[in-house]
């Protein structure tokens, strides 16, 4: 298989000498601690530093995928790693990353080495610093988009890597970019984001939101700035920055982030540090972004050459390809292409693994049906992001092959899970497992079908890495002395209509909470009116009738 | 190093102490003056005394760079078979619950 190379971002001499004298420090850095010169005391920020935590069973390594895109090359690479140093498979994350669970530490320089040589590492995933940039997982490619967020993204990654401002903030920081009106990168639950706008003059520019955030507290972003022009973005984050540099709280790690002090100022004020900041930074001059400067960051992103002349309609090549293309593929700004979604939830499947095998497929199928790329959502799925229509019926062929042909995207068995206590230090309790038997429970893809779009997102503890308060049903679990109990929230959305799920009650155990979510779904579908979503019923009725369903059997 | 005190500081019943392994981050547990992979192995310590001494015994062989992060975990013993009390440990004994090729539970311990 020839290997295609994308458009996309490409070290150049500063990131690859930088990447390298990173992956030669760190091997040092191991060499010591093994040889007892570190202590763990001395060790532990250095390896977290690069990506490396120790769970329940094993160290596992966290590695960036900046902005979600990967290319056929690099991906190949991923699944080498998987299967020469850990178990032969690896986790999507919620943070378009992936994970490996069981490196050995004296292996893990060697795997920094290999991933240097197709420009990747783990610089960035841990730590208080601005983690890994997200963006839109469709960028570049949705007929719905003003321009392609990467760019910018990329500009905030270099700005923001080892900004000596930003190495010390009080917690860790979290970017996301857009550069569409539909939110599929959950704009507003980030400390900071901005979406590429268009202002009344017809010229671009960017909205900047603050404040947004999951975990103990959750908070929706606010608008920090209605409209900034390009040339003055870094210079409009850095001032955001400082204010929560110098004000956010570092006394107590659950209100060290920045939705709290953005609560705790509001907006308004805020806004007002924020803009004195800026003025000031304005008038060193030292930060406009060059329009030379964007267009050679923009320049590594330029579409591909898309083929004219293409059909521009879909083969019906069965029930089952019909239902897939009803749900996983999406509308693409070229004619005769379209963008696919492979859901990494076939019923039964772990949320967001995949195999060596199947990471090498799906290189494959990169080259030759999508230039070479693929992208990884939040929503632990992958994307093939230019792919001729015509096409489609190969590419649904192939991923039945790999069991990643289900047709549910968006559905309810497409599914958020954090790694839950199956592997998570910091859980309390299983989340995969809660996934499977709700996705089992709802295997019929007719029924998934009928149900429409709901979103169900699972966290195995309250730092949220599941997104459950996001979730239109979102679960939480919880330990009650020693058992694990499972909350269930309604009405959350991480989209461009975003909402914090509300609490029902009293939680459920393993066993019965697959079953709360079927009464609640069947009350919906009792009482939803045409059209609507499940998140548009409940929030016409509000929560009374779904609880009333879901604790229903539990009463009798 | 944060322990976790509490946990010991709240446990009234049997203890095992565990710890991970440094070179490879694998899942230790106590026995005598040394450590084993499997949990059945290790030792049980019936008091909190007894408890409180191999904890501080690990702590003192920190410097030896072998393992890392050393606690107690409650347990209890039926028929003879030791069982954490607490899921965590269940599952951090035996592997994911979803991956039964994985862990100590596929059979294919490190040593």
């Amino acid at each position: 298989m020839s290997e295609v190379a994308p458009n996309m971002y490409r070290y150049d001499e500063f990131d690859a000498r930088f990447v390298a004298e990173r992956t030669a420090q760190f091997r040092v850095q191991v060499e010591r601690r093994l040889k007892g010169e570190l202590t763990e005391d001395q060790f532990k920020p250095l390896r977290l530093m690069n990506g490396l935590y120790l769970q329940l069973h094993a160290y596992m390594l966290r590695v960036a995928v900046p902005y979600g895109t990967i290319s056929s090359r690099q991906i190949r690479m991923l699944a080498y790693i998987a299967r020469k140093y850990d178990k032969g498979y690896g986790h999507f994350t919620t943070r378009q990353n992936i994970q490996y669970n069981w490196p050995k530490l004296v292996d893990v320089p060697d795997i920094l080495s290999d991933l240097a040589s197709v420009e990747m590492h783990a610089i960035q995933t841990s730590g208080n610093c601005i983690r890994n940039v997200t963006a839109d997982h469709f960028a570049g490619a949705s007929a719905d988009e003003i321009e392609d967020p990467r760019p910018l993204a990329e500009i905030i990654r270099q700005w923001s890597s080892l900004h000596p401002e930003f190495v010390f903030l009080p917690r860790k920081f979290k970017i996301a970019v857009s550069g569409a009106p539909q939110d599929r990168a959950a704009l507003k639950y980030h400390d900071m984001a901005v979406e590429i706008v268009r202002n009344a003059q017809g010229r671009t520019g960017y909205k900047v939101l603050v404040g947004g955030g999951m975990g103990r507290t959750p908070y929706i972003g606010q608008v920090l700035g209605e409209f900034v022009e390009k040339q003055d973005i870094l210079a409009f984050l850095e001032a955001a920055m400082r204010v929560y540099n110098e004000q956010g709280r570092r006394d107590n790690i659950y209100k060290a982030r920045i939705k709290i002090l953005t609560h705790a100022l509001g907006i308004e004020e805020m806004r007002r540090q924020v803009l004195r900041e800026f003025a000031e930074i304005k008038q060193g001059g030292n930060l406009q972004l060059p329009q030379a400067e964007l267009d050679r960051i923009t320049a590594y992103f330029a579409p591909p050459a898309f083929d004219t002349g293409l059909p521009d309609t879909i083969a019906d090549a069965g029930k089952d390809f019909v239902n897939w293309v009803k749900t996983n593929v999406h509308p693409h700004r070229a004619p005769g292409y379209t963008i696919a979604t492979i859901t990494l939830k076939t019923p039964g499947q772990v949320p967001g693994d995949a195999t060596s095998e199947q990471m090498e497929a799906i290189a494959d199928l990169m080259d030759t049906y999508s230039v070479g790329e693929v992208r990884v959502t939040h929503e632990q799925n992958l994307v093939l992001p230019h792919v001729r229509k015509k096409d489609l019926p190969a590419i649904y062929a192939k991923l039945k092959e790999l069991d990643f042909a289900c047709a549910n995207a968006g559905l309810i068995t497409d599914i958020i899970a954090c790694p839950g206590l199956d592997y998570c230090d910091l859980a309390n309790a299983r989340s995969i497992p809660i996934a499977q038997s709700i996705a089992l429970k709802f295997a019929d893809l007719d029924r998934q079908h009928e149900i429409g779009e709901l979103k169900i997102k699972i966290s195995g503890c309250i730092n949220a890495c599941g997104h459950h308060h996001a979730g239109h049903i979102g679960i939480l679990g919880v330990d009650k002395k020693g058992v694990e109990f499972y909350q269930l929230q309604l009405g959350g959305s991480g989209a461009e209509d975003a909402s914090i799920g509300e609490i029902m009650g009293p939680g459920f155990t393993e066993h019965e909470i697959a079953g709360a979510v079927e009464r609640v779904v069947n009350a919906y579908i009792k009482t939803r009116k045409p059209g609507e979503r499940f998140l548009d019923t409940y929030r016409r009725l509000g929560m009374a009738p779904f609880k009333d369903a879901a604790y229903e059997k539990e009463a009798a | 190093m944060v322990f976790p005190a509490s946990m010991a500081q709240q446990n009234h019943g049997p203890q095992m102490l565990t710890a991970n392994r440094l070179r490879d981050g694998d899942v230790l547990y106590r026995k005598s003056d040394g450590w084993v992979l499997v949990l059945a192995d290790g030792d049980v310590f019936a008091d909190q005394a007894g408890a409180d001494a191999a904890l501080a015994e690990a702590q003192a062989e920190m410097a030896r760079n072998e393992f890392v992060a050393p606690y107690l975990f409650e347990v209890r013993v039926v028929n003879g078979v030791t069982q954490p009390v607490k899921e965590r440990e269940i599952i951090r004994a035996a592997g994911p619950t979803v991956r039964a090729d994985l862990g100590k539970q596929s059979g294919m311990v490190n040593v």
